[in-house]
């Protein structure tokens, strides 16, 4: 076993990686930081995101406004505490990423633009035309080579964590090129892998979307915290799932169903707005749980649209001309073409809902700290609590960014702080990760890996999809436990050391499978409605029992237990989440209320 | 209906095979079927062993890079429509060391995209917007350099290119074009510096002007048309270093 030593250790080297080893490098440049991804940074998925990312710049925005739509949009399951730093801090790193070279695009006179985003109550969605996140990546990536402390580990495949007494030494790491197992011990280590969500069968994510980080963390004890959240995205391409931007609609696009009826006014997101002039909260630009909310009520009334790769509605851009599509919205002409056929120019995209991203992950605080001493986690594997049961569009983006700063700054931190222990007990913890995950390479066994992911994948699409129940869920659970056990007897054909993928997938699906439980045993305890998690069985929101983090906590002989902690609220009290004409009117209904008071506020 | 096409795959394995074999599969395809998807399905279904690189599915995270039928492209945005009545051949990416199957050892070009200050050094003497502040960049100037600033490192360029297959040290395609990225961005000060590597045996002078490497991009970077305007950079470079001598 090959054995380094470095201060901080990273595991991902996406956005909020990349982000977390720039600030660890320049807190404290004397610091070792070992940057370590299954994949080149480069191809890492925050490279998929679309549309933009969020932060108040125009003069009628406020961090205010910023709060309360992330704060109602998640429905009231957010650290209050946390999204008010968040907001004051999304800005600034947009800014940091500008003097770093993203070309963000502009308006005439050379300032930040922004765009509309489903749920935001003020246009303050910054974009590089509809290629942000791959924009943000290739900045952050090319950004920190000028940094000669961040050691870079590509195509490292990280085994295990090095834990004990409740601290964390480091991580062991598969050299996937060379075929080499080698331990990096750590003062600190930054957990950034980003979503869990191939745990599902369609969905928008590349294939390494494996929740890796969670799954660790998790197997060591941290719980992963309101994992039944689960965003589906409402405008994917049918068959491959590939995203369609909320951009599209930002930019006024408009869905339709079979009779080209706007159906979102049926679903308390209208009256139904001018073609051609999206309106803030209205329409297509509600907020993403409800709009593919109203996906699968439509299909339900039969009123969307059968076609060979399943039902969709459309997704109708041609209003906004050849020009215009070109200038913002250039890699969605080219891959509505490319992969259904379809010039967005000329006719309308066919589109449904899809699985996109992880709301839940590991639980942290509002520092990105985890129960682990010196174990920290952020990005999209995290649950630092901005998201609540529901993520808005543009926020996810801008959260690597900041909470990807704030990890690498407090690792860096901590690693100054700490002295490396003695390297010999490490190994030998390291020895018996290995063992572990090569015992699923040896002995007689029948079960194919891509089957167990198939069968996982339609039972959390069944079970656990947009709408919930008692027995679906059940259902799905029972799945679950049956495919863990089939896991046991997988068949791994490839005895190779050398990029040996047939052995790491099936690491991964190990990985997806604890996870998805995680997903369907906190889905099967919260008995209400709330955000993206609506149930059949139990339709309202139930503020008295759930207004609560549900809490999933491994157990290696079983099903995970389900616990609850408290939601910080601090400034703003639960109240009806309403969109269209009804936010409208809610809102003027305060303001005259805060009239009468005397104009306290 | 289902289509079938025969797709042969030049497979390595270091600690087995002594040198590169051939593999057939016989795969079934609609209309919407990628060379990406066919592989996976092969890899599900028929042969667990075989290894390449891919994610994103969406020709955006560059991993799927391989030669078909001698051309380099991404296998997500290839489609087996386009070879009814053929036989695919497939093969890793030309003009890098093989490692395993459909895999091939990309740090050579890596440490070229590194090397050449692939970020805004900022310009001497200017200062530089506060934290809450944008650098001004109209939308003319970033037109500028918008074009190069869409590769997304596949090296597909650096495998269609003749040069490099002949020369390792040239800097290549890609590289190339991420130099007059910067070099052209208005907040940009660095040119200075990656002029020297531009000038070099090396740099732009080593481009014979196929222009294969633009034929083959998936995000029609056109790298090519960067060299070419490197050169003339380049050119311009050399002129006024031959006025600074004479005027010494």
């Amino acid at each position: 076993m090959d054995v380094v030593k470095a201060d901080v250790a990273i595991v991902g080297a996406g956005g909020s990686g990349l982000r977390a080893a720039i600030a660890a490098a320049e807190l404290n440049p004397d610091l070792k930081v070992a940057l370590i991804s299954k994949v080149y940074p480069m191809r890492s998925h925050t490279v998929a995101a679309e549309g933009g990312a969020a932060g108040v710049v125009r003069d009628d925005d406020s961090l205010d406004y910023h709060f309360h739509d992330t704060v109602a949009g998640g429905d009231w399951l957010c650290e209050q505490d946390v999204v008010d730093y968040f907001v004051h801090n999304t800005t600034r790193e947009l800014y940091q990423l500008e003097h770093w070279g993203c070309p963000w695009s502009r308006k005439p006179d050379g300032r930040i633009n922004v765009r509309p985003f489903g749920g935001m109550k003020v246009p303050r969605t910054w974009f590089a035309a509809d290629k942000t996140g791959f924009h943000m990546l290739h900045t952050l990536f090319q950004t920190s080579t000028k940094y000669k402390s961040i050691i870079r580990y590509d195509e490292h495949f990280v085994l295990d964590l090095l834990v004990r007494d409740n601290q964390v030494y480091g991580v062991v790491t598969l050299d996937m090129q060379n075929g080499v197992v080698r331990m990096i011990q750590a003062k600190s280590v930054i957990i950034a892998t980003g979503g869990s969500n191939r745990c599902y069968r369609f969905n928008t994510n590349g294939g390494i979307v494996t929740g890796d980080g969670m799954a660790l963390a998790y197997r060591h004890g941290v719980p992963l915290r309101d994992m039944e959240f689960v965003q589906y995205h409402p405008t994917g391409l049918p068959g491959c799932g590939i995203l369609m931007t909320e951009g599209c609609r930002g930019e006024g696009g408009v869905l339709t169903n079979k009779d080209g009826y706007r159906y979102l006014q049926d679903y308390g997101l209208g009256p139904e707005t001018p073609l051609g002039q999206p309106k803030s909260k209205y329409m297509e630009l509600g907020p993403r749980d409800r709009v593919s909310q109203a996906f699968w009520q439509e299909q339900q009334k039969g009123r969307t649209i059968k076609t060979h790769l399943g039902d969709v509605v459309n997704l109708d851009l041609r209003h906004l001309g050849a020009d215009y599509l070109e200038e913002r919205l250039p890699f969605i002409c080219e891959l509505a073409r490319a992969y259904v056929g379809v010039d967005p120019v000329k006719e309308p995209v066919p589109v449904r809902p899809t699985v996109h991203y992880t709301m839940g992950g590991i639980e942290t605080n509002g520092r990105t700290g985890t129960r682990i001493a010196g174990l920290y986690a952020a990005g999209e594997c995290a649950s630092v609590g901005i998201h609540g049961a529901n993520r808005l569009g543009s926020n996810s983006l801008v959260e690597t960014v900041v909470f990807g700063r704030v990890a690498g700054e407090e690792a860096a931190k901590f690693a100054a702080e700490n002295e490396h222990t003695d390297t010999a007990p490490l190994t030998q913890i390291a020895q018996e990760s290995l063992d572990k995950a090569l015992s699923l390479v040896s002995g007689e066994r029948s079960e194919s890996v891509s089957q167990i992911r198939n069968e996982m994948g339609d039972a959390m699409e069944e079970g656990i999809g947009i709408y919930r129940t008692d027995e679906s869920i059940r259902k799905t659970i029972d799945k679950l436990t049956a495919l863990k056990e089939r896991y046991r007897n997988i068949k791994i054909n490839d005895q190779s050391t050398i990029f040996n993928t047939d052995w790491l997938t099936a690491i991964e699906l190990g990985f997806l499978l604890g996870n998805a439980e995680a997903m369907a045993y906190s889905a099967l305890n919260r008995t209400e409605s709330r955000g993206s998690h609506q149930r059949l069985d139990f339709t309202e929101r139930n503020d008295e029992q759930f207004l609560k983090h549900s809490l999933a906590t491994y157990n290696p002989d079983g099903a995970p237990s389900i616990t609850y902690s408290d939601v910080k609220i601090t400034k703003l009290p639960p109240a009806k989440r309403v969109y269209g004409i009804e936010a409208e009117n809610a809102e003027k209904a305060a303001k005259a209320a805060a009239q009468n008071n005397g104009g306290n506020q | 209906m289902a289509d079938k096409i025969k797709i042969t795959v030049q497979r390595y394995r270091p600690e087995q095979d002594r040198e590169p074999w051939d593999q057939s599969f016989e795969v079934e395809y609609t209309r919407e079927t990628s060379l990406l998807e066919a592989l996976n399905s092969i890899k599900d279904t028929q042969e667990p062993t075989l290894s390449f690189r891919w994610s994103c599915r969406m020709a955006i995270c560059g991993s799927c890079g391989m030669m078909v039928n001698g051309v380099p492209k991404l296998a997500c945005k290839t489609f087996l429509r386009d070879y009814a009545g053929q036989e695919m051949r497939i093969e890793p990416l030309a003009n890098f060391p093989v490692e395993r199957d459909l895999v091939v050892d990309l740090s050579d070009f890596i440490e070229k995209l590194e090397r050449i200050k692939p970020y805004i050094i900022p310009k001497k003497g200017e200062s530089q917007p506060g934290e809450q502040r944008e650098y001004i960049q109209t939308p003319a100037q970033l037109e500028k350099y918008r074009q190069f600033s869409m590769c997304i490192n596949c090296g597909i360029c650096y495998a269609a290119c003749p040069q490099y297959k002949l020369n390792k040290e040239f800097l290549g395609p890609a590289a190339l074009t991420l130099i007059y990225r910067y070099n052209e961005d208005s907040r940009d000060g660095g040119k200075e510096e990656r002029m020297k590597l531009v000038n070099q045996d090396t740099g732009v002078w080593s481009c014979s002007f196929v222009g294969y490497c633009s034929e083959c991009c998936p995000k029609g970077v056109d790298p090519a048309s960067a060299i070419q305007l490197g050169k003339v950079e380049s050119a311009k470079d050399y002129l006024i270093s031959m006025f600074k001598k004479k005027g010494e």
